[in-house]
């Protein structure tokens, strides 16, 4: 099922969905990797005035003293001073929430936005914190055992696959 | 000395870090990676990660040092953990406790961390044998032995300001004999593939058979700056000189000090570096230490994310084993 999703036109949805909050300036955060590939697309097709924010949430994760660091680590880079301005979070896929919590944390340490409004390519089920998506371009039902990964950054491709184990 | 049964676990993660010796090339490249993305987080609103929130590091310092205890101890609060400072030249050990006696004692107050300096060779060597598994020990510096925390700061910097080592030839200069700084730098250059390292120093204080280090020595400071890209000066160590190393202080910086005459004879865009504290006017000039090819004080703010990535790697799965699948 979810290789049949059009992402383009998944991505022009998200876009006309959002275009109604350009009038708040948004600036746009992507989370890396997925979300920083979906979120340069939307920041293009909106012309948005601000550069486009990444986050690399490896340093806010929850299960670090059980995995460790990941050596391929990205730099977080957030251009645009955040302080009392509407943020749109981007993400490829919403799944437990814990990304989502890890990414608001961050931002928190960057300043205080006026909002944050979460857009997510995909959103799927088994949901571990009480976090939801504003904007979905799809959602979709998994078994528990499945995992749905954003594959890029170009072409941009969905793929499920069984988790080990 | 045989460390990295004691410096990696069962699964080649790096447990404590006690000398470069014996590291491997991707573990060094692995942890100045790591400190990369640290960097920026000196220059945020908020300086603080929370990788080590509710964790207890102690800095234990039997040696009086103040830049190095201050870069850990920033490095330990960025990352959120609690700091002790423990300065224990004038503490248990003079009221006859050991050294492990001192250790246990930290321990059985739950820390997760011991940051420790010591006058003897081995000091860490010796805590790292001793603590329980889930305890880390970073040495910052043991007697002659090594520093390994300042020579990855330094590796840091002179990849940041030269790029890769494959093509640089670096000159250590000064105090080799008595210098456990020289020691772990050699060993990390060598490890990550400088070209070349050249050693500069008077006979007396060079170490006997300095070449099976794999490096070259020089008496004459003049050849041996010649063509190189990287000047790493050493703190002449008049605390632990016995004896007469050197003629006079007068004529050692004659001779090996470096002033911007001496800097000439290296690259014209050879960056000079100094792990503190400057000796200015006994190894180095301060027409150089404040010149522009200086770049001690990036060598400072660096060693603060160089840390912080040491300690995070080091942390990092010091819990039981991940169960189940990992967060997406």
């Amino acid at each position: 099922m979810p290789p049949s999703i059009d992402i383009d036109a998944t991505l022009a949805y998200l876009a006309d969905e959002l275009r109604p909050h350009l009038k708040r300036n948004p600036i746009m955060i992507g989370v890396h990797s997925g979300g920083a590939w979906i979120a340069t697309r939307l920041h293009r097709a909106l012309a948005l005035p601000d550069p486009l924010g990444t986050l690399d949430i490896s340093f806010y994760r929850d299960d670090f003293t059980r995995v460790g660091v990941n050596p391929t680590v990205k730099t977080s880079n957030l251009p645009v001073n955040i302080e009392d301005r509407h943020v749109i979070l981007v993400d490829d896929v919403l799944h437990t929430g814990r990304t989502v919590r890890a990414a608001l944390n961050e931002i928190f340490d960057y300043g205080r936005p006026a909002s944050v409004l979460l857009a997510v390519l995909i959103c799927r089920d088994g949901r571990e914190l009480p976090i939801q998506a504003d904007l979905v371009g799809h959602s979709i039902q998994l078994n528990p055992n499945e995992h749905i990964k954003l594959l890029g950054p170009e072409p941009l491709a969905l793929k499920v696959q069984e988790v080990g184990g | 000395m045989i460390a990295n049964d004691l410096q990696f676990d069962g699964h080649g993660r790096l447990r404590h870090l006690l000398t470069i010796e014996g590291i491997p090339r991707q573990t060094l490249l692995d942890i100045l990676n790591t400190a990369e993305s640290f960097i920026s987080v000196g220059e945020r609103e908020i300086k603080k990660l929370p990788l080590l929130r509710g964790k207890t590091a102690v800095n234990l310092f039997f040696e009086h040092s103040t830049r190095t205890r201050t870069t850990f101890e920033i490095a330990a609060k960025r990352l959120s953990a609690d700091v002790i400072n423990v300065n224990t030249t004038a503490s248990s050990t003079s009221k006859g406790e050991t050294l492990l006696d001192t250790v246990r004692n930290l321990e059985a107050m739950h820390t997760d961390l011991f940051v420790v300096r010591h006058g003897e060779s081995g000091a860490a060597h010796l805590i790292a044998r001793h603590v329980p598994a889930h305890v880390r020990i970073i040495n910052a510096g043991d007697g002659r032995h090594a520093h390994p925390t300042q020579a990855l700061l330094d590796m840091f910097t002179i990849r940041q300001y030269k790029g890769p080592f494959e093509q640089l030839r670096v000159a250590i200069v000064g105090d080799i004999l008595h210098s456990r700084v020289a020691r772990s730098q050699i060993h990390a250059l060598s490890t990550l593939g400088a070209a070349e390292v050249r050693v500069i120093a008077p006979k007396t204080l060079l170490p006997l058979c300095v070449e099976r280090l794999g490096v070259h020595p020089y008496s004459d400071m003049r050849a041996g700056l010649d063509g190189v890209d990287v000047v790493m000066m050493l703190r002449l160590q008049r605390e632990r000189m016995r004896g007469a190393l050197i003629p006079s202080e007068q004529e050692y910086f004659n001779l090996f000090g470096l002033t911007p005459a001496m800097l000439a004879c290296a690259k014209p865009d050879a960056i000079v570096m100094h792990p503190g504290p400057m000796n200015r006017g006994l190894e180095i000039d301060s027409a150089v230490a404040d010149g522009p090819r200086s770049v001690i004080l990036p060598q400072v703010t660096n060693g603060i994310a160089v840390r912080m990535a040491i300690m995070a790697i080091l942390m990092g799965g010091s819990a039981a084993p991940p169960e189940g699948r990992a967060t997406p």
